[in-house]
């Protein structure tokens, strides 16, 4: 094949799929439509809890539209990255929604269902054999870091993806993804350029970001010999060099080299060209084959439970000795903690963190002026602990010095704070932290995921 | 003096992954890229300076064909950890919104 062409649906499934848009792509008769459904950049929450961040209803919504655009085509539709960090129970959300839809409109489907959770014992016997490897930067990992980590999942690349389309299915649900993967799979599979295919799928699989000013549309994405084009569809849309360049070093601490499983994207030679009046060409992308063939890893592991108080300070003696008032408030509940809880509790077992808006809370240690003073300060209280019981009376235990820790300026008792709901303090549930940004160095392409296939539908029974 | 938020047609922070903070710095037209380029105000150095990290940690790119720079740094604390107050990284870049760019 001389060219491929896709449509990229949209950056995130249950983001909104613009119908009108996908109808109109159809006519230049594209070989298959993918889409992504996940992401770290909401946190570690979704691989940790096994949640998804988007809501079911707007996901169901999006993969109707989907299919209902690619059964019209008669062609497959790839989605990766399922209930946003693609572990097995993030898989099993999806495929029920997949079910709904399919009931509802009297489809029968072949459906591949690729899973990337990794088990515990399969990790632990390649951490001993020295085949996971930390990315810079990296948290320490050890065995038992594997044990204590709530999920892991590896991030496949295109071969998973190839193996499914090759069986002549409908519809891919993948686990964890590379997103570009999803896009990049079926034109390499067909022998066309495999920087072309990357470069293609990285800058499509965000969807409408690609354009000048993204919205509503949809993106068609065409892989050939020599060149791939980027032409969004929907009302106003418009690529042009510079922001399918942007788009290219977007989310990336490299803008050249983008590591996959089996190499290296390498932009520093490639050139953009405006096509049209709204399609980019871009040529010269390369792809350097990796010496050894790596999946990245992605864990979340507990770090207890969370409770919160919400406040402000508006008193101005208060504000401008902010930081002494604050450690003699610190210092008081840590004392006061340790008596009332010091038998449950050590210090190290729990952390209060004070996030202090209108001076660093945003910027944190990168704030160049943490010294100026504001007009009023917000204060976001955060309390972590083994449990959400304990989380709680910490932030109970909180509230009280801040409401009456005295200052010089004013003889007798004062309320320095002002708690914006009662109760005070907000159950937050159980909170995760990513616990490794390591590669995996597998024997075989395919031992990290298991494919399985299904035909759902009336025809089927 | 003009400063960079005059020239740029884009300054953002995000982050690159849950480990990694990257700054991108946009402009309009070649001339503009060109215009800071040649000034030297952006570096490895003016970053650590302006951002009180470690050089050896900074990574800078100057990237014609985007008219754009970027600088990357492992971020202070990892993404959604306990004190980590800026989930999507969108928020650090305004330092870089006053970084004084003579002409040349």
């Amino acid at each position: 094949m001389d060219e491929v062409r896709f449509i990229a649906a949209i950056g995130a499934l249950g983001g909104g799929v613009h119908e009108g848009s996908m109808q109109e792509a159809l006519r230049e008769r594209p070989h298959f439509i993918a889409a992504d459904a996940g992401t770290t950049d909401a946190g570690p929450f979704a691989l940790g809890s096994g949640k998804a961040a988007f809501a079911r209803d707007a996901v169901k919504r999006d993969l109707a539209i989907v299919m209902r655009t690619a059964r019209h085509a008669q062609i497959p539709v790839l989605i990766g990255s399922v209930g946003t960090a693609g572990a097995d129970i993030h898989v099993d959300w999806m495929m029920e929604i997949v079910r709904e839809v399919i009931r509802e409109h009297a489809w029968t489907l072949k459906v591949a269902v690729i899973r990337s959770e990794q088990n515990k014992p399969y990790l632990q016997e390649l951490f001993s054999s020295g085949r996971i490897v930390p990315l810079d930067p990296a948290p320490h990992v050890d065995a038992a870091s594997i044990d204590r980590s709530a999920r892991i999942v590896g991030m496949m690349g295109v071969e998973p993806l190839q193996e499914a389309i090759r069986a002549g299915v409908d519809l891919v649900i993948a686990g964890r993804c590379s997103d570009p993967a999803l896009f990049a799979a079926i034109p390499i599979m067909h022998g066309l350029p495999e920087g072309l295919a990357w470069h293609a799928g990285k800058v499509a699989e965000c969807g409408t970001m690609v354009c000048e000013t993204s919205g509503k549309g949809a993106i068609l994405g065409y892989v050939r010999r020599d060149e791939a084009v980027i032409r969004p569809v929907g009302p106003g849309l418009r690529c042009t060099p510079q922001s399918v360049a942007a788009h290219s070093l977007y989310e990336n601490g490299d803008p050249y080299l983008h590591k996959e499983c089996s190499g290296t994207l390498d932009l520093s030679e490639c050139r953009f060209e405006q096509l049209d009046d709204v399609a980019v060409r871009i040529i010269g992308s390369r792809f350097i084959p990796a010496e050894r063939y790596t999946v990245k890893l992605e864990g979340a592991e507990s770090v207890g439970f969370q409770s919160i108080i919400v406040g402000g300070v508006r008193d101005p003696f208060i504000i401008r000795q902010l930081d002494a008032w604050l450690a003699k408030i610190k210092a008081y509940i840590a004392k006061n903690v340790s008596a009332v809880l010091g038998n449950e509790l050590k210090p190290d077992d729990y952390k209060i963190v004070f996030h202090i808006y209108g001076r660093n809370a945003v910027m944190g240690p990168l704030e160049p002026h943490p010294e100026s003073v504001p007009q009023e300060v917000g204060i976001v209280v955060e309390a972590t602990a083994p449990t959400q019981a304990l989380a709680t009376k910490i932030a109970q235990m909180c509230r009280q010095p801040l409401l009456h820790a005295p200052i010089d300026e004013w003889k007798g008792a004062i309320t320095g704070f002002a708690c914006l709901h009662n109760p005070a303090e907000v159950e937050r549930g159980e909170v995760f932290r990513f616990s490794f940004n390591h590669v995996a160095m597998p024997r075989t392409k395919t031992e990290m995921f298991r494919t399985e296939f299904v035909t759902i539908g009336e025809a089927a029974r | 003096m003009r400063v960079l938020a005059d020239i740029a047609s884009l300054i953002r922070s995000k982050n690159a992954g849950p480990f990694v903070l990257t700054f991108d710095i946009m402009f309009q037209s070649d001339e503009d890229y060109e215009t800071v380029r040649r000034s030297g105000a952006l570096s490895v150095d003016a970053f650590a300076k302006l951002y009180r990290v470690n050089p050896d940690t900074v990574r800078f790119f100057e990237c014609a064909n985007a008219r754009a720079f970027k600088f990357s740094i492992p971020r202070p604390c990892v993404q959604g950890d306990p004190g980590d107050a800026d989930m999507h990284g969108g928020q650090q870049f305004i330092p870089l919104m006053s970084i004084e760019i003579p002409e040349k």
